[in-house]
C-alpha cells in the first residue's frame, strides 16, 4: 500500500510513469518483433565467440587450467570462507568513509573568508587522494607507517588496510556529497535562515538531508566499487579471498580458483547494481511527472522502503 | 526620521548589485499594526528592500532599527534578528523532505528551543485556523501551490515575529488559488499583524492596506492612504504606473 496515505487522485498521476519504465536493456516499444531480433543476434554473437573460443588450439588446456570443473567445486567454499574477510573490510570501511566523505563536503563548503585555510586543506586531501593511485596508499600506510615503530601505533595489517581504503574512498564519496549540497536550491537556504536557524543547523536539518537523498545512486556506485577493491589489500599480506586464491593457484598450477572468486564478486555486486538502477529509475520517473516539485516526489520515492 | 518606538525604521539605504543601483536612499517608518504595501513595476527595488530588512541581503549603506534597536549595526547576532522578522518567498521555499508539520515546528524547536510536543501544539493550532489541519502530516508536493504558500506563512507565523515581511506572495499561484492566500494575510492584518506588503495585487493593496507605497527607481516616490494614492495620486510617474495596471485590467 501506499506509504503516504496518498489520495486516490496522486495514485492516478503516477500511473503513466510506470508505462514509460517498460522498455529494458535498450529493447523499444515494438513488442514481439523486436524481442524475436534481440534473440536472433544474440544467439548468433554468443555463438560465433563460443565457436572461435572453443575450436582454438589452446582450448583444451585453458579448459584444464581455467575452467576446471574438480578445482572449482573444491575452490569455493575456501574462497568463500575467506570472503568473510572482505565483508568486514568493506563493511567497516564504508560507515567510515560515509563519516569522512560528508565531513569533507561539509567542510568544502564553509562560506567566508574565515574558513579560507578549511577549505584549501579539504581541497588539497581530495585532490591528493583521488591523484595517487590506491595500491600505493595501501602500501605507504600498510608498509610505511608500522616501520616507524612507534610506540602505540598498531601494527596491524588489516587495520592498515581499513585507514587506506577509508582516506581513498572518502575523497570520492566527498566530491559525490558536494555535488549533493550544491545541487540545493538556496532558496531553501534563504528560507531556513529567515527562521533564524544558523549556518550548522541549516546544513543540518535542510541541505545534508535533502543532499544525501539525491546521492544515494551515485553513493551505492562508489560501494560497489569499493567492494571490489579490498582486493587490493590481498598485497599487503591480509589472508583475503583474492590471497586465498592466489594459494590455491600455485597449488596446482591451476587457475580456476580466481574464476570462482569473480563469481563471488559478481553475485554480492549485481543486487547493488540493480537497486542502483532501481533507483535512478525512480528518480527519473519523478522528473518526468508532471506537476509541483518535481525532484521532491522523486527524492521521497528514493527514501521510500523498496516494494 | 529615526523614532525609535517605531515597529520598524529604514534610514536612507542604499544598496547595489555590481553597477546596478537597486536601493537609492530608502526611507520609511512603520508603526505597530501598520500595513504597508509596497507597489511599483518590476525591478524597482520592492523584494530587495524586504529581503535587506530580513538580513538576508546586507545594505551598502543606512541604518534599519526594529523597535529601536540597529539590526544593521556590526557584531549583531543575525539568527536574533530573524527570528523576530518572518519572511515569505513567492515560490513558498518549504522543506520539500519534511512534513508540513516539520516544517512548521523547525524554527520553534531548533531556534527557540521549545519542546517538540508544544512546537506541534501550537503548530497544529495554527494550521486549524487557517483550514490546513488536515494537511499536516503531508509533503509539501501533495500540496496546492494556495495551501502551500498558506503553510509557508504559518511556518512564519509560528515563530511569533512581530514584523511580517511578504513578498509577491501571490505572484506564483493560478488566479483562482490567489483569493485563499490572499484571505489569510487579510485575517492577519485584522489581527494587528505589522506587515510590509510587496505586491502586484492592486486591488488588495487598496482594500487592505493602512498606507501604499511607489517605489521607482530605488526610491520611494510617493505614500500615502490608499485612497489617496489610488483616486489622485501627485507624482506623474505613479499615474502613469497605475493607469498601465488599469489598462491590464488588474485594478
Amino acid at each position: 500500500m501506499n506509504p503516504d496515505g496518498a489520495s486516490p487522485a496522486t495514485r492516478v498521476s503516477e500511473r503513466p510513469m510506470r508505462a514509460t519504465r517498460g522498455p529494458r536493456f535498450g529493447l523499444g516499444a515494438e513488442g514481439g518483433r523486436a524481442l524475436l531480433i534481440a534473440a536472433v543476434s544474440t544467439v548468433v554473437v554468443f555463438g560465433v565467440l563460443a565457436f572461435v573460443a572453443v575450436n582454438s588450439t589452446g582450448w583444451p588446456l585453458f579448459q584444464e587450467k581455467f575452467l576446471n570443473g574438480p578445482v572449482f567445486w573444491e575452490a569455493l567454499p575456501k574462497v568463500l570462507g575467506k570472503f568473510w574477510i572482505n565483508v568486514q573490510l568493506f563493511l567497516i570501511a564504508e560507515v567510515l568513509i560515509l563519516v569522512v566523505g560528508l565531513l569533507l563536503a561539509v567542510l568544502r563548503s564553509l562560506p567566508g573568508p574565515v574558513f579560507f585555510p578549511v577549505r584549501l586543506l579539504a581541497t588539497l586531501y581530495v585532490d591528493l587522494f583521488r591523484a595517487v593511485p590506491g595500491i600505493l596508499v595501501i602500501f605507504m600506510l600498510g608498509f610505511g607507517i608500522p616501520a616507524l615503530r612507534i610506540p602505540g601505533v598498531p601494527k596491524d595489517q588489516f587495520f592498515w588496510a581499513v585507514v587506506s581504503l577509508t582516506l581513498l574512498y572518502s575523497a570520492y564519496v566527498s566530491e559525490v556529497y558536494r555535488a549533493g549540497i550544491e545541487s540545493i536550491h538556496p532558496s531553501q537556504t534563504a528560507a531556513a535562515r529567515s527562521l533564524g536557524l544558523s549556518h550548522a543547523q541549516t546544513l543540518r536539518y535542510v541541505v545534508v538531508p535533502q543532499a544525501v537523498r539525491r546521492v544515494i545512486p551515485p553513493l551505492l556506485n562508489d560501494f560497489i566499487g569499493l567492494q571490489k577493491d579490498t582486493v587490493l589489500v590481498s598485497f599487503l599480506g591480509v589472508v583475503e579471498i583474492f590471497n586465498e586464491a592466489g594459494i590455491l593457484e600455485s597449488a596446482r598450477f591451476n587457475f580456476t580458483p580466481y574464476l570462482a572468486t569473480a563469481l563471488v564478486f559478481v553475485v554480492v555486486t549485481l543486487p547493488l547494481a540493480r537497486l542502483t538502477d532501481v533507483l535512478l529509475q525512480r528518480e527519473k520517473d519523478g522528473r518526468a511527472a508532471s506537476g509541483g516539485s518535481r525532484t521532491a516526489a522523486a527524492m521521497r520515492r528514493v527514501s521510500q522502503p523498496l516494494p | 526620521m529615526t523614532g525609535t518606538g517605531a515597529a520598524l525604521a529604514v534610514d536612507d539605504i542604499w544598496k547595489s548589485f555590481g553597477h546596478l543601483d537597486v536601493l537609492q536612499g530608502i526611507n520609511l517608518e512603520v508603526a505597530e499594526h501598520e500595513v504597508i504595501a509596497l507597489i511599483g513595476a518590476s525591478g524597482s527595488g520592492k523584494s530587495t528592500l524586504l529581503r535587506c530588512i530580513n538580513l538576508i541581503e546586507p545594505v551598502d549603506a543606512g541604518r534599519i532599527l526594529i523597535k529601536g534597536e540597529e539590526i544593521t549595526a556590526k557584531g549583531v547576532n543575525v539568527d536574533r534578528i530573524r527570528r523576530r522578522i518572518g519572511i515569505v518567498f513567492q515560490s513558498f521555499n518549504l522543506f520539500p523532505h519534511m512534513r508540513v508539520i516539520d516544517n512548521v515546528t523547525l524554527g520553534p524547536r531548533k531556534v527557540l528551543g521549545r519542546p517538540a510536543a508544544d512546537a506541534e501544539r501550537a503548530a497544529v493550532a495554527l494550521l486549524e485556523r487557517f483550514g490546513l489541519a488536515d494537511k499536516a502530516r503531508e509533503y509539501p508536493d501533495r500540496l496546492s501551490g494556495g495551501q502551500q504558500q498558506r503553510v509557508a506563512i504559518v511556518r512564519a507565523l509560528a515563530m511569533e515575529p512581530d514584523l511580517l515581511l511578504l513578498d509577491e506572495v501571490t505572484s506564483a499561484l493560478d488566479p483562482e488559488l490567489v483569493a485563499e492566500v490572499l484571505n489569510v494575510i487579510r485575517e492577519l492584518a485584522a489581527g494587528g499583524m505589522t506587515m510590509l506588503i510587496a505586491t502586484h495585487e492592486m486591488g488588495f493593496a487598496r482594500d487592505i492596506a493602512s498606507r501604499v507605497c511607489f517605489l521607482d527607481g530605488g526610491q520611494i516616490l510617493e505614500q500615502g492612504s490608499p485612497r489617496q494614492m489610488f483616486a489622485e495620486p501627485r507624482e506623474a510617474r505613479t499615474r502613469q504606473f497605475l493607469n498601465r495596471i488599469i489598462e491590464a485590467g488588474r485594478l
